[in-house]
């Protein structure tokens, strides 16, 4: 416990956040890579056609939309989560992360709503539909983009960080609205696929778990870089950073 | 942790608690209208509007669907293995219609039994099926055809 509390202190400061992930960095995207390739693999060529859907490959669709979909709902618990620990621990970096969560979080659900879209018009017969699910989704985007904007529209970071902190976590109940939509209501959205048992064939299941790995690895170094760049922009003036700006500088020159 | 904290940190929680509270009852409140669709039993029960633009949802009924000689009127029943209700539909259907499969059908009713439709959406069921397994079960027999009405 002691040592959990001495991390949590450490990940605090910015110096030590920086020199971590940056050690973090290459291992995520290595494996990210892999992954990818692997789960892109399965995807589009080993994995059979759907019995029902227009022209068969229309189901590959499914293992982009269903990790961005995903993603995009633990990006925001996350984003939230990050937030409520800047308020209460006066924690800089969390304020940090949650601005480097949030455009990220914000292209996974564009990611989810474009190919929910494109698989729908030919699987529904129709590009979209008002129905809980997709109305709940939509919102969430809005609620990424309000958080951007109104975190720009301060010229005081702390000030901004705060405000778009408590929208980060006031926004946080859309989450469980989005996920159990499909139980509460009737929607034009198919149910539970992945966790109901029996309901996606196994031949399904492999492409689309390498591809949930490959996209929540993708995601992490994706937040990763934003973050490590937000502490440089946030502590221009800390002499660590200028002693990592020049002494990367002079090695380029040396090069 | 100290006390000012966890005042904030109550004061957070306290607050979505508060707020989830009420965005519940909102919901619960709207519940009726964030409905996509009515299944045929609501339909029967008089829960749905007549000469309104709804939508109804449920099983295209199997050996229901007549297509006219010349045209593309259609006529199938919707049903969700209890009670049933016949559209009437004139346009292109989509791929995914088929008998035994899940549809929405927007329009309005005429009675409780009829239905005239202006759009017929397919609805696609949590259920992934490759081919291989497609042909297995017509073989042996379909254990989902009776469950399949969730819906």
């Amino acid at each position: 416990m002691a040592n959990a509390w001495r991390w949590f202190h450490q990940l605090g400061s910015p110096k030590y956040l920086f020199q971590k992930t940056g050690q973090w960095l290459p291992w995520i995207w290595g494996a990210t890579l892999i992954l990818l390739a692997v789960g892109l693999y399965y995807s589009l060529w080993a994995s059979p056609i759907e019995v029902r859907q227009g022209q068969g490959h229309t189901v590959r669709i499914m293992y982009v939309h269903v990790p961005a979909a995903a993603l995009s709902m633990i990006a925001y618990i996350a984003m939230a989560i990050a937030a409520t620990v800047g308020l209460v621990w006066k924690m800089k970096m969390a304020f940090a992360a949650v601005r480097s969560i949030a455009p990220v979080g914000a292209a996974m659900t564009f990611l989810a709503l474009f190919t929910g879209s494109v698989w729908g018009k030919p699987t529904w017969g129709t590009w979209w539909e008002w129905d809980a699910r997709m109305t709940s989704e939509l919102l969430l985007l809005f609620l990424y983009l309000g958080y951007i904007a109104l975190h720009a529209s301060f010229s005081d970071r702390s000030k901004a960080d705060k405000a778009g902190a408590i929208l980060a976590i006031v926004g946080v109940i859309n989450i469980p609205i989005i996920y159990l939509s499909v139980k509460w209501w009737n929607t034009l959205h198919q149910g539970y696929s992945v966790t109901e048992e029996g309901a996606l064939d196994p031949a399904f299941q492999t492409p689309l778990f390498l591809m949930l790995g490959a996209m929540y690895l993708l995601f992490a170094a994706l937040v990763i870089m934003r973050l490590r760049a937000e502490i440089i922009l946030r502590n221009q003036k800390a002499r660590w950073v200028t002693e990592w700006a020049t002494g990367q500088s002079t090695e380029r020159g040396d090069a | 942790m100290k006390a000012h904290r966890r005042n904030k940190l109550f004061a957070i929680i306290g607050g979505l608690a508060l707020l989830s509270a009420a965005v519940g009852l909102i919901l619960y409140a709207l519940s009726s209208n964030i409905n996509h669709f009515y299944p045929p039993t609501e339909v029967s029960q008089g829960k749905a509007p007549l000469n309104k633009t709804i939508r109804v949802g449920g099983l295209v009924a199997y050996n229901s669907v007549k297509r006219a000689a010349d045209g593309l009127d259609v006529e199938f029943t919707v049903t969700d293995n209890q009670n049933s209700l016949r559209v009437q539909y004139h346009g292109i259907l989509p791929d995914l219609f088929k008998e035994g499969q899940g549809v929405i059908a927007e329009g309005q009713l005429v009675s409780k039994t009829e239905f005239v439709a202006s759009k017929v959406l397919a609805k696609h069921d949590e259920k992934y099926m490759p081919p291989e397994v497609e042909q297995s079960l017509e073989k042996y027999g379909h254990p989902g055809k009776s469950k399949s009405s969730e819906y």
